[in-house]
């Protein structure tokens, strides 16, 4: 018997426990079946009301948790900064106690600066599920790529996984290091050196500058897309430099095992991390990542319902 | 929660003949096999289910299309149960339009779960008609709702239970009454 969900809020896979990963991956696979249906509705959640709080641009994740969220029956709002009060001065605390205040069951929500969600947790009490926060974390993201590796692999524990890409400001990374080490996984990250946190092996990970150790032997390649949006400054001399060194070809490919999956969060910088061949080919598992997705956020809304009280 | 098995209802045996008798009067109510569907409530009336599909195809020599059906996600009780009741698949690869589905389920009680079933087929489309097979029936209905194929009909007081036990999940096949100990 699995183990019961006590968590009224998902702010992000670190403070998860083994089991409780395990949990959502098995509620997932129940949830998966009702996306393939005829009538894509169950009415779980009628009478719940759920905000999408988005502070970042996003279709994938938005219209996958909106996905969700309507095909379990809940009503649903959402906000974008760009007409929120937040524009007037008002501070984040403040709308979301007003949020509470008409009385929604769950706040999803994306924000550019980490701990964003954790803070509303602390300070209102509908459920908080984190849609992404900076370069913090993005949990769903996280669970869906390791639904995904599990659907095709049957199994996490002893799986090499190579991250590639800019590990320093990407959410989706963490996430994954995460949870695939807490599955047992062996996570190798690959990137240039300007990208790569300071002290990341310390999260249980191994590193590497060249791709080619990374490619050679791995069972999952993750590769991540460049986030002009988040860097200062120039990391790297130039797209097409970083193309030739850490963007995944048919070339760099050879050396990939025969049954290789190769995925990636989008959105897709054809071209540059990856060329269309790659995104588009036999071991690209990239569109099932987004049709996992709906299951994964199903999964996660439907546990987190349940529990009324936030414990400590 | 102790409970206290106060005697047995129904034995392997009995189960056997019990469902060997469904299979006929199922057939026999429903002269079109062709769209008999057989649809069994997890956990149990899966596994009952099963066995009455299997002994359909026996006796009209037909293959006869078999499905699952996980209830928890229409439940009408999930805003005040505890913890969320952890959710299993539901499996029907078959298209249930214009079928004649028979529900089965092992124990018919307050009717509730299988107005949730109701609901719950009826999202996969729309069947020719719904029928309800149980393997005990034993009152105290909250809900307009009765069985078309009983098993047995076992009068029973609300202290008690009935537990449906079946080989494949529990070692052994047979119905028990039980009572909860003070």
């Amino acid at each position: 018997m699995a183990v019961l969900w006590k968590r009224k809020d998902l702010l992000d896979l670190e403070s998860l426990s083994t089991q409780e990963i395990e949990m959502i991956l098995e509620t997932t696979g129940s949830f998966k079946e009702i996306s393939q249906r005829p009538i894509k509705k169950v009415p779980t959640l009628r009478g719940q009301t759920v905000v999408l709080f988005f502070f970042e641009p996003s279709t994938r994740t938005r219209t996958s948790f909106e996905l969700a969220a309507k095909r379990m029956s809940a009503d649903i709002v959402n906000i974008q900064t760009s007409s929120s009060s937040l524009t007037k001065g008002e501070t984040l605390k403040d709308t979301a106690r007003n949020i509470e205040a008409m009385k929604v069951n769950m706040i999803i929500m994306r924000h550019s600066s980490s701990g964003a969600p954790h803070l509303l947790a602390r300070s209102v009490s509908p459920s908080i599920i984190n849609a992404g926060d900076g370069s913090h974390e993005h949990p769903t993201q996280g669970l869906l790529d390791i639904f995904t590796i599990k659907e095709h692999k049957k199994k996490i524990e002893g799986l090499n996984v190579s991250i590639i890409g800019d590990i320093a400001h990407s959410r989706v990374a963490r996430s994954n290091i995460w949870g695939l080490t807490k599955l047992g996984a062996n996570v190798t990250v690959c990137g240039p050196a300007t990208l790569m946190p300071p002290e990341i092996e310390k999260l249980g990970v191994k590193v590497t500058y060249d791709i080619k150790e990374a490619i050679e032997g791995a069972d999952v390649i993750n590769m991540l897309r460049i986030q002009l949006e988040r860097q200062g400054q120039s990391l790297f001399p130039s797209i097409r430099d970083y193309s030739m060194s850490f963007g995944l070809d048919a070339d760099k490919m050879k050396i990939a095992k025969k049954d290789v999956l190769i995925m990636h969060p989008g959105p897709i910088n054809r071209g540059v991390e990856i060329t269309p061949e790659i995104a588009d080919g036999p071991y690209s598992v990239i569109l099932e990542q987004v049709t996992n997705g709906i299951a994964v956020r199903m999964a996660v809304l439907y546990l987190v319902s349940g529990v009324k009280e936030r414990g400590e | 929660m102790k409970l206290r098995e106060k005697a047995k209802v129904l034995d392997a045996d009995q189960i056997e003949k019990a469902i060997v008798r469904i299979a006929h009067e199922v057939l026999e109510n429903n002269r079109d096999v062709d769209k008999i569907a057989i649809v069994g409530i997890r956990t149990r009336g899966a596994i009952l289910a099963l066995r009455l599909a299997k002994k359909m195809e026996a006796i009209a020599k037909k293959d006869i299309p078999f499905g699952v059906l996980d209830i928890t996600l229409y439940r009408d009780d999930l805003t005040t149960v505890a913890e969320q009741p952890v959710v299993h698949k539901t499996e029907i690869d078959f298209d249930i339009h214009d079928k004649i589905i028979v529900l089965v389920d092992d124990v018919l009680y307050t009717g509730r779960t299988i107005r949730c079933a109701l609901d719950a087929l009826i999202d996969f489309g729309r069947p020719r008609s719904i029928q309800l097979a149980v393997l005990v029936d034993r009152g105290h209905r909250e809900l307009p709702i009765r069985a078309d194929y009983a098993g047995k009909n076992i009068p029973t007081s609300q202290k008690e239970t009935v537990q449906v036990k079946v080989a494949e999940s529990d070692g052994a096949d047979e119905v028990v009454i039980a009572e909860r100990e003070e």
